[in-house]
């Protein structure tokens, strides 16, 4: 267990440092991005341009550029090159936000996909099933801003069943908070819920014909708990480890096209913003941030895979 | 087949048993007209190759291969309760709790994330109202009684934690938690060790003289048959071509397919042959089986009556028990399946169409 966490501290520290300076390399790398010349504003002098530069070290060297950047990260005074504001309290002020998206939306994607994908393997070629992988497919290939901006306009604008957008803390108004939330859930569940319905479909299908599940179903037991204790427990092990990435990659601001269409001020929206504005050091602590998420929450589930399935041992 | 036999003995009676499953290509008759009966504390072979039926057989007593692409017709009583019309109610009461089943691959057929004591408690609780701590005393039980060492402690185990023959013994003991009176073994020693194999096979030997049931013992090895079995059942394209006692069969094999059988397994007590003999051919397409006899193509003793189908039928009046279906007299059989001193099928003439 000890050689375990101790692995996988490495590997993250690893993984952060190369999305650090990947993330840093393509602002170099993209035309236009010159900071000093955006901060001077548009009728800038060179002289003034100049300085800004000289005051920001974007004259330094690049390997030095990347060490205060990443210096002032860790100390916790980084601060955004447009509106000069501290990205981590930017980013503070949005992870309510994004979490409660997140862990809503995560909720319900787990709860259909897996509903929708055992009775589709349930009802496997009949109508039913059909229907549901139609479902699934259209829900997958839809993209997240046109189904989110077509529901805005008839469930919000149209029959203002909903608000137009925007985020209300649950602390402010629990109710209003639901409210607000229920549509943006719904848009960011429908693309998951689609791959997840497929995915358990097919594993329920597999573990269905396995030996074992006959064993089951000749000690006499009934068909629904052949299902449930079965065949429904070792289709689920995959869909656990595919459901906390999403779900980390969520939480790290990988919403980015849902928190903007429904202008829920989070994580991926400030993203968003910065990426328009050549911002780097947003984006630079949303994508660790994103990254140190997946890394952590993948852990999580080589633990609870190890619980879930005894022939899995820790090994890092 | 003996008509003396009392119904009180009589455990299993399966009459011109008949399953298909409709698939893509057609539809495929897996078990075409199969009767046998089994009796108590008797061990029934049903001997056959890959695809004769014999797994079908066994899985349709149990219901466990029912579908809505499967067709079962024909009559299967336990003790004058019909098997093939159950309704799923009554099937799980004799799944389990009648009728037990040992599987072929025990490496498989365990669930891989449940604790082996949990998966025998699960058993003997669908069957009778006991504690789990109740249910967890009789699992040690079983688990002693088949051999298991440290029972108690090997119970919180999983069933990767085990050696193939060790879980065999623990579908064996799950098998037997609710004292069946009908024990289905598929293959049970295939995916095992020779050595391991012997010892399951007195274990169950062992059990069913203990306990009296009734055991159908699924195999293609006659080694194993030998070994155990009471009376034998060899199946061949889904029918049954030849049945009689262990002696008969071994000693006075009157099916053609029967002496390829025989002259196919290597000997300890004879010179081993440069080559072991094979049946020339494939089994038959159970999708378009051949007309008449299912061996035809392949029998180098085919004459023009074996167009028409030979019925399950008593062919030597002293032998009450032991019935085939070949058109060939019962004089020539004894002749021809004499090859270079030894019963076996003789090479078939000209090109074998299979």
């Amino acid at each position: 267990m000890a050689r375990f966490v101790v692995r996988r501290l490495l590997s993250m520290v690893l993984v952060l440092f190369a999305i650090s300076i990947l993330t840093f390399l393509i602002f170099q790398a993209i035309p236009n991005g010159d900071p000093a010349v955006r901060m001077a504003g548009r009728l800038a002098t060179p002289e003034q341009i100049a300085q800004i530069r000289q005051s920001w070290g974007f004259d330094d060297p690049i390997w030095q550029q990347y060490l205060t950047t990443m210096g002032k990260i860790f100390s916790g005074d980084v601060v955004s090159y447009t509106q000069q504001l501290n990205v981590l309290d930017q980013i503070k002020q949005a992870l309510p936000a994004t979490l409660s998206l997140s862990i809503g939306a995560g909720i319900i994607w787990l709860f259909f996909g897996v509903l929708f994908g055992l009775i589709s393997a349930i009802k496997a070629g009949r109508f039913t099933d059909r229907a549901l992988t139609v479902l699934a497919l259209v829900g997958v290939s839809t993209p997240v801003f046109l189904l989110g901006a077509v529901a805005l306009y008839f469930l919000a604008f149209k029959l203002t069943i909903f608000p137009n957008g925007g985020y209300v803390p649950l602390t402010d108004d629990p109710v209003d908070w639901l409210y607000h939330l229920i549509l943006p859930w719904c848009v960011l569940s429908v693309l998951f819920i689609g791959v997840y319905s497929r995915v358990l479909r097919s594993n329920v299908l597999d573990t269905m014909s396995e030996d074992y599940v006959r064993t089951a179903r000749a000690k006499g037991i009934s068909e629904r708990r052949v299902m449930v204790r079965h065949v429904l427990r070792n289709s689920m092990i995959p869909i656990i480890s595919l459901w906390s990435l999403d779900f980390a990659a969520v939480i790290g601001g990988g919403a980015i096209l849902t928190e903007s269409v429904f202008n829920l001020q989070g994580v991926g929206q400030y993203a968003a913003d910065s990426i328009q504005q050549l911002d780097v050091p947003p984006v630079l602590v949303v994508v660790m941030l994103g990254a140190f998420a997946v890394v952590i929450l993948s852990a999580l589930t080589d633990v609870i895979f190890a619980f879930l399935d005894p022939r899995i041992r820790l090994t890092g | 087949m003996t008509p003396a036999m009392s119904d009180a003995e009589r455990l299993l009676d399966v009459d011109d048993l008949r399953v298909s499953f409709r698939t893509e290509e057609g539809v495929v008759h897996a078990v075409d007209g199969v009767s046998f009966h089994v009796d108590r504390g008797e061990v029934l072979a049903i001997v056959g190759e890959s695809g004769s039926g014999k797994t079908v057989t066994g899985m349709s007593l149990m219901g466990l291969n029912r579908s809505p692409n499967a067709t079962f017709r024909g009559r299967a009583t336990l003790k004058g309760r019909e098997l093939l019309s159950a309704s799923d109610a009554e099937l799980r009461r004799v799944r389990g709790g009648e009728i037990a089943m040992i599987f072929q691959d025990p490496m498989t057929a365990l669930n891989p994330v449940q604790r082996i004591g949990d998966q025998i408690v699960e058993q003997i609780r669908a069957h009778e109202p006991l504690s789990k701590a109740q249910a967890l005393d009789r699992s040690v039980e079983l688990m002693e009684r088949v051999g298991v060492p440290r029972a108690a402690e090997r119970l919180r185990s999983y069933p990767h934690e085990f050696s193939g023959g060790m879980r065999q013994r623990v579908m064996i003991a799950m098998a037997l938690s609710c004292s069946p009176e009908l024990l289905i073994a598929d293959e049970p020693t295939t995916a095992l060790d020779v050595t391991i194999q012997a010892q399951i096979l007195r274990e169950l030997d062992q059990l069913r003289r203990e306990t009296q049931a009734g055991v159908i013992l699924v195999t293609h090895d006659l080694g194993v048959v030998a070994e155990i079995a009471d009376r034998i059942a060899v199946m061949y394209g889904g029918r049954i071509v030849e049945q009689g006692t262990l002696d008969e069969l071994f000693y006075d094999p009157q099916h053609p397919y029967t002496w390829g059988l025989l002259g196919s397994i290597t000997r300890v007590d004879r010179d081993r042959p440069g080559r072991l003999p094979a049946i020339a051919g494939l089994p038959p397409s159970l999708l378009a089986p051949p007309s008449g006899c299912h061996f035809r193509p392949r029998c180098p003793h085919e004459f023009d009556k074996c167009v028409q189908r030979p019925e399950l039928e008593v062919r030597d009046p002293a032998q009450p028990d032991h019935c085939d279906r070949c058109w060939l007299a019962v004089e020539d059989k004894r002749r021809l399946r004499v090859v270079d001193g030894e019963i076996g099928l003789a090479a078939k003439q000209g090109k074998v169409v299979a």
